[in-house]
């Protein structure tokens, strides 16, 4: 059998490692809905109640980080050509101490406990660095960074900002140290968060992946080599101008002007993508696009409404725009981007994997499905439909909470709940085929 | 000059074309122009993997002496494609289109990684250990 395990491009994890991370993050996100059908629209009054916080957390670490960590420990060989040093250990240690680190925060958050706070402030700590410094190691080793690379760069310094801002306030909350300016620093956090890291590593990879999977047009030039870097110096001058604010006022309209701007290169990213995709030769429309296609859209559509809306306050007086505009950033950008890209990764990689040892032991005799047989169009086309019209009744739910706040939750669980059982059924299907495979191995060894 | 990562970059993106091609078609169920379509795809990837089997992989094996490096996993995945390429084409043969879209996704997952690799490590390598020489080698490789 040919040892493939030590060889230069294959320094995939094995795929226990990502699957973990997958399989763990929908509990989350039925967690989040689950919080949300309990406590009802209360939660959705104020973004500074512990109810809002533990909802944000379980969807922002228990969902989203879980997946985008869990994914890039998966693709950073590929999209880099850099394998993550010791990956074994680190998702063995990350993905744990990511998960009770989450539970620990939300349990703090509900019942104000200090005790959990401190625990979640340890784990999450804990989990953060070692992650960070594994895949900075890679990141920094590349010698001839592309522009995905360098993406991936400035996405990682924004989420080592992004950590430690809220390991900060989480201290502070827990009675380590003081809380100083909680508010100011929130706003901070949550900014270097979505328009940070989780915007940031979306544009890196999408430079290579949309072009490449869909068959479309490359990116323009000046949008690979320009955007990641400056969106990321537009955060620390915007960081800069909005925490001066404090002090002297006049620093304020600078740091809204800042944050415009960067805006618009968001919305420049977006409506490039959408042009792409237009144009793109693969006429295949897939979950994974209709997905895509929410999540792009979504990115135009949240920051004008928020930006229109600030500039006539006098018609949005009853609305909360920058609750609106973190709902629509987290359900109706990040959810559905990651969402849509679960239903490629999970089957390709129960594929790879199957193939690639069938082939090594060259046992033919068992059959490899295919990535639609391990998961096929129609459940995760219901999902997609029960997601959007969750999606929906959220955003509602932040203009009118006291009627939409829990049938939306009960659209969220749904839509948590089938993505699990969907992907679980493909994990189930891999070790299905796996041990028919190791079966085979004895059968030969016998005969 | 010529390098040898633009010129097979572009190859990828050559067979990535008519692969969206024989898709589309066959997804239309217009399996005349899809059958030839694939056959066509099915030729520029062979060609494109001869290339590399027949003279960039063992030139770069014998300039660099990685002989069980990057160039092995890369045949490895030929392998894992082809096989693919035998079941579509049996699809085509039958007709059977659910068959050949579950495929044909397979491959396209399959294939964009190989060519990140390949474009993003390996030939950047064969580029930098033949220096001027990639000419040569490029010279070779249209003749195959």
């Amino acid at each position: 059998m040919l040892n493939t395990a030590n060889l230069s491009l294959e320094q995939a994890p094995p795929i226990s490692i990502p699957f973990r991370f997958f399989l763990t993050a929908p509990l989350f996100g039925l967690a989040a809905a689950m919080l949300l059908i309990w406590y009802g629209p209360e939660v959705m009054t104020s973004r500074w109640s512990p109810q809002a916080l533990a909802l944000t957390h379980l969807i922002t670490l228990g969902f989203l980080a879980l997946v985008m960590c869990g994914a890039l420990l998966q693709m950073l060989p590929v999209l880099a050509g850099v394998p993550v040093p010791q990956v074994v250990l680190v998702g063995n240690l990350v993905h744990p101490l990511l998960s009770v680190g989450t539970l620990g925060l939300v349990i703090g958050f509900l019942l104000g406990s200090l005790q959990w706070l401190k625990f979640a402030v340890i784990a999450l700590g804990a989990g953060f660095v070692i992650y960070i410094l594994a895949v900075g190691v890679a990141l920094w080793r590349v010698k001839q960074p592309n522009p995905t690379v360098t993406g991936m760069r400035m996405a990682l310094m924004a989420l080592g900002v992004t950590v430690l801002i809220g390991l900060t306030l989480a201290s502070g909350l827990s009675g380590w140290g003081t809380l100083n300016y909680p508010f100011l620093y929130t706003n901070v956090h949550l900014v270097w968060g979505m328009l940070g890291w989780v915007a940031l590593l979306l544009i890196g990879v999408s430079f290579q992946v949309v072009p490449m999977f869909q068959v479309t047009p490359e990116y323009p030039g000046w949008m690979r080599n320009l955007l990641p870097r400056s969106l990321l110096l537009g955060l620390a001058i915007w960081t800069t101008l909005y925490v001066t604010a404090f002090i002297d006022r006049t620093t304020l309209f600078w740091s809204f002007a800042c944050l415009i701007i960067m805006l618009v290169g968001y919305i420049a990213f977006a409506v490039t993508t959408l042009m792409l995709q237009q144009k793109r030769r693969r006429k295949i429309t897939d979950v994974t696009l209709l997905f895509w296609r929410v999540g792009i859209v979504a990115i135009p559509l949240s920051f004008m409404v928020w930006a229109i809306g600030r500039m006539f306050p006098k018609i949005t007086v009853f609305v909360d725009l920058d609750m609106l505009l973190g709902v629509s950033m987290i359900f109706g950008v990040a959810i559905p981007l990651l969402n849509g890209m679960l239903y490629k990764i999970v089957p390709f990689l129960s594929w790879f994997h199957l193939q690639n040892r069938q082939l090594a032991m060259m046992c033919m005799s068992v059959q490899i499905p295919n990535m639609k047989q391990f998961m096929p169009d129609a459940p995760a086309i219901r999902q997609f439909w029960i997601y959007l019209a969750a999606l929906v009744f959220t955003l509602a739910a932040v203009v009118v909470p006291d009627w939409l706040a829990r049938p939306a939750a009960v659209l969220l669980a749904v839509s948590f709940g089938m993505l699990g059982y969907n992907l679980l059924q493909v994990v189930l299907r891999f070790r299905e085929v796996s041990s028919e495979l190791d079966q085979a191995a004895t059968s030969n060894q016998d005969g | 000059m010529a390098s040898i990562t633009d010129t097979m970059a572009g190859d990828h993106r050559r067979c990535d074309e008519i692969f969206a091609d024989a898709e589309a078609s066959i997804s239309d169920s217009n399996w005349e122009a899809g059958s030839a379509q694939f056959k066509e795809f099915h030729e520029a990837m062979e060609h494109h993997f001869s290339m590399e089997e027949g003279v960039l992989f063992p030139t770069f094996e014998e300039a660099s002496g990685m002989t069980m490096g990057p160039t092995q996993v890369m045949r490895m995945e030929h392998t894992q494609m082809r096989q693919l390429f035998s079941d579509m084409a049996q699809a085509v043969e039958k007709q059977d289109k659910d068959a050949y879209l579950g495929l044909s996704e397979t491959l396209m997952m399959i294939m964009q990684q190989h060519n990140m690799k390949e474009e993003q490590m390996l030939y950047p390598m064969t580029d930098r250990t033949f220096g001027g020489g990639a000419d040569e080698v490029l010279e070779k490789m249209n003749a195959v």
